[in-house]
C-alpha cells in the first residue's frame, strides 16, 4: 500500500532463509507444482539431493472467511464452511452445526443425527478416495486414480440426490438438516455399500504388495507418537503413529456411540502406515453407513424449535405463527445467548473444530475453524529433513492436505 | 499452607493453584468445558505444568485462537483488548481445557513453541491477523496475508473490503465498516435498506 515499495506477490527465495550454507542450494516447489495439491509452496534447502531444511509458504488461497463470517448471520455462515475443506463439505457443515447448537443449547432428533452420520461418513470416504487417487498419482501409479474417481462419482451422485448439489451441499445446518432423505436414497446407498468394498479391494490390490509402492513409502517420513501429539497432528496421521485416538469413539457426537466400528491404528507412523490406516478407515465407514441406514429411526429431520429451524412448508399456508417464524428466521436469523463454544468432529483429515464466540446478536462475534490440515502441515517441515527431495512428494501426499482449509 | 479456594471442582485448577499460586486469575466451567484464565507472563509455566503433570498429561496441542474484544459489550473473564485461547487436550483424561490469556497492544505473549512445537503455525497466524506478538516466535513476514499487506484484518476496527484493487493504480474497493448495517458484507455498494431493521 505504500507507494515506495512496489508490491511483491511472492517473496523471493532469499528472503525465506537468511543464510544459505556453503554447500547448499535452495529449491522452490510450487506454488503451482502439480504434486503439491493446490497452491502450497515448499522452499527446500538442499545439500546434494538431501533436504536440510524445508519451509511451507501458505496463504495463496486466503479469502478471509473468518472476517466475512463476523458480518453474516449464523445460517449464512454455513455455505462458507463447505468451501474450506471442499473434499469434506458435510464434515465441515457438521462441525459448524454442532458448535452453533452448543451455543444455542438445542437438541437434535435422532433421525437427523443418523442422517448427519450418513452424510459425514460418505464425505469421509469421498475425501479418502481423492487422497488415494492423487497420492498414488503423485508416486507414479496412475491406474488407481481412475478407479477411485468412479467410486467418488457415485458418492457425489448421492449428495446430488439428497441436496441437489454435488460438492457443496450445505445440507447440515444448525437445527438439523435442510431436508429429509429422498425416496430411493436408501436403496442407492445400500447398492453402493455392496459394490464399493469390492472396488476398493481392486485398488488396494494394486498397491498394498506392490514393490514399487512399498519402495517409495515404506519407512519414509516416520512420525513418532510423541512428535505427532506435540505438533498437534490428528486424524489418520496420529493413528498411523500408534495413538488410538478417534473423537467418534472417545467423545462421541451425533449418535456415534450407537454404531459398532473399529479404530485402525498403525505401528511405525510412516507413509505406508498412513496409507493402510486410511484404507482400513474407509472399510469401517462402510460398516457405520450400513448400520446407520438400516437402523434409521423415524422422526423429524430437524428440531421442532421454530426459532432455530423453519416450519414445514405446508404449515405456511394455514398458520400465521409459522409464517412469522419463517419470515423472522430467514430475515433476522437466531440469536444465541452470550458465550463461547467449541465443538469438534473427527474429519477425514483430523480434528475439525469450530470455536465460536457469541455476543448475543444474530452474527458471530468471532468465528474460527480449527483446520486439521493446517496443523498437520507443520509435520511436513519436520518429516522432510534428512530425506531425499523425491520423498517430499510422498510425504505431502500422505499428510493429505487441502489448501482451501489451510488458508481459509 | 492454607485451604485452597477453588472456583471449579476440577483437578486442573487444584494442581495449578498448588504449583503456581499467582498464575490463575479465574476458572470457570462454561457449557461443560473448563476455562482457565491465567496471567500472560506465566502461560509457558502453566502449559508446561498441564503437559508434564503425570495426572493431567495435556500432551495434545489442539490450537490457539485470537479474539479481539474491543467491541465487546458484555461481562468478560479478563482485562485487556485481545484474548488468546489455547485449546489443549488430554488423551489420558479424555478432557479438553481452554487456557485464556489477555493481551493489549504493545504487550507480548510468551510463545508456547518451546512447550508444544505445534504452536508455531497458529501463533504466526494470530500475529498476521491480529497483530499479537509472541515472544520467542516474532515474525517479520506475513503468513496468510500477502507480503505487502498493511494492518491486521481480524481486528474489529478493520473494515471488511476496502483493500487496494490490484493493477488499478491505487483505486480502493468498497468497504463495510459498520457491522450493524443491514446487508453488511453482502452488497457491493455496502448500503441497502434502512438502518433500523437488522435483516431484509
Amino acid at each position: 500500500m505504500s507507494q515506495s515499495n512496489p508490491p511483491t506477490f511472492m517473496p523471493s527465495t532469499e528472503t525465506v532463509f537468511q543464510r544459505v550454507g556453503e554447500n547448499t542450494m535452495v529449491v522452490n516447489m510450487g506454488p503451482q507444482h502439480p504434486s503439491t495439491h493446490g497452491v502450497l509452496r515448499v522452499v527446500c534447502e538442499l545439500e546434494g539431493e538431501t533436504i536440510v531444511k524445508a519451509r511451507c509458504q501458505i496463504g495463496y488461497l486466503h479469502t478471509g472467511m473468518e472476517k466475512e463470517a463476523e458480518y453474516q448471520q449464523y445460517h449464512k455462515c454455513v455455505v462458507m464452511t463447505d468451501r474450506m475443506d471442499y473434499l469434506n463439505a458435510n464434515g465441515n457443515n457438521l462441525a459448524h452445526a454442532l458448535a452453533v447448537e452448543k451455543l444455542l443449547g438445542c437438541e437434535i432428533p435422532k433421525r437427523a443425527q443418523y442422517l448427519r452420520v450418513i452424510l459425514a461418513e460418505l464425505s469421509r470416504i469421498a475425501s479418502h478416495l481423492v487422497w488415494l487417487g492423487t497420492h498414488a498419482l503423485d508416486l507414479g501409479a496412475m491406474t488407481p486414480f481412475f478407479y477411485v474417481w468412479q467410486q467418488r462419482e457415485m458418492i457425489l451422485d448421492m449428495f446430488e440426490m439428497m441436496s441437489g448439489v454435488r460438492m457443496m451441499p450445505s445440507w447440515i445446518v444448525p437445527g438439523g438438516l435442510r431436508g429429509d432423505m429422498p425416496e430411493g436414497f436408501d436403496k442407492k446407498l445400500l447398492q453402493f455399500l455392496d459394490t464399493f468394498p469390492k472396488e476398493l479391494e481392486v485398488v488396494e490390490g494394486l498397491l498394498v504388495e506392490n514393490p514399487i509402492w512399498k519402495e517409495r513409502t515404506y519407512e519414509v517420513g516416520v512420525l513418532t507418537a510423541e512428535q505427532a501429539l506435540d505438533l498437534g497432528c490428528s486424524g489418520p496421521i496420529l493413528r498411523a503413529s500408534g495413538v488410538a485416538w478417534d473423537l467418534r469413539k472417545t467423545q462421541p457426537y451425533s449418535s456415534y456411540e450407537d454404531f459398532d466400528f473399529l479404530v485402525p491404528v498403525g505401528e511405525k507412523g510412516d507413509v505406508y502406515d498412513r496409507f493402510l490406516v486410511r484404507i482400513a478407515e474407509m472399510k469401517e465407514s462402510c460398516k457405520i453407513l450400513r448400520q446407520a441406514i438400516e437402523g434409521l429411526p423415524e422422526g423429524d429431520f430437524r428440531t421442532s424449535d421454530r426459532k432455530i429451524a423453519p416450519p414445514p412448508r405446508h404449515e405456511l399456508d394455514t398458520s400465521m405463527e409459522s409464517l412469522i417464524h419463517h419470515f423472522k428466521l430467514y430475515t433476522e436469523g437466531f440469536r444465541p445467548p452470550v458465550g463461547e463454544a467449541y465443538a469438534a468432529v473427527e474429519g477425514p483429515k483430523g480434528e475439525l473444530g469450530f470455536y465460536i464466540v457469541s455476543d448475543g446478536t444474530n452474527r458471530p462475534y468471532r468465528w474460527h475453524e480449527r483446520p486439521p490440515s493446517f496443523m498437520n502441515l507443520k509435520a511436513l517441515e519436520v518429516l522432510a529433513v534428512g530425506r531425499l527431495i523425491a520423498d517430499v512428494v510422498a510425504i505431502i501426499g500422505s499428510i493429505d492436505i487441502v489448501l482451501g482449509e489451510i488458508d481459509r | 499452607m492454607g485451604e485452597l479456594v477453588l472456583q471449579t471442582d476440577s483437578l486442573e485448577e487444584r494442581k495449578l493453584r498448588e504449583a503456581l499460586p499467582n498464575a490463575l486469575v479465574k476458572a470457570k466451567v462454561h457449557k461443560g468445558e473448563l476455562y482457565l484464565c491465567v496471567r500472560r507472563e506465566q502461560i509457558r509455566e502453566v502449559a508446561a505444568l498441564l503437559k508434564n503433570d503425570p495426572e493431567l498429561e495435556y500432551r495434545f496441542f489442539s490450537e490457539c485462537v485470537g479474539v479481539d474484544y474491543s467491541r465487546w459489550e458484555h461481562e468478560r473473564d479478563l482485562e485487556g483488548r485481545f484474548e488468546v485461547v489455547y485449546n489443549l487436550l488430554s488423551l489420558k483424561l479424555n478432557r479438553r481445557v481452554f487456557v485464556k490469556v489477555a493481551v493489549d497492544d504493545g504487550q507480548k505473549v510468551p510463545s508456547l513453541v518451546p512447550v508444544y512445537a505445534g504452536a508455531e503455525y497458529p501463533e504466526r497466524e494470530i500475529w498476521d491477523l491480529f497483530g499479537i506478538v509472541f515472544e520467542g516466535n516474532e515474525q517479520t513476514q506475513r503468513f496468510l496475508m500477502p507480503d505487502d499487506w498493511v494492518g491486521h484484518p481480524l481486528r474489529k476496527e478493520y473494515p471488511l473490503g476496502g483493500e487496494d484493487v490490484l493493477f488499478a493504480g491505487g483505486e480502493r474497493g468498497p468497504a463495510v465498516e459498520d457491522i450493524a448495517m443491514p446487508h453488511a458484507g453482502e452488497s457491493f455498494e455496502g448500503k441497502t435498506g434502512t438502518e433500523e431493521v437488522s435483516g431484509r
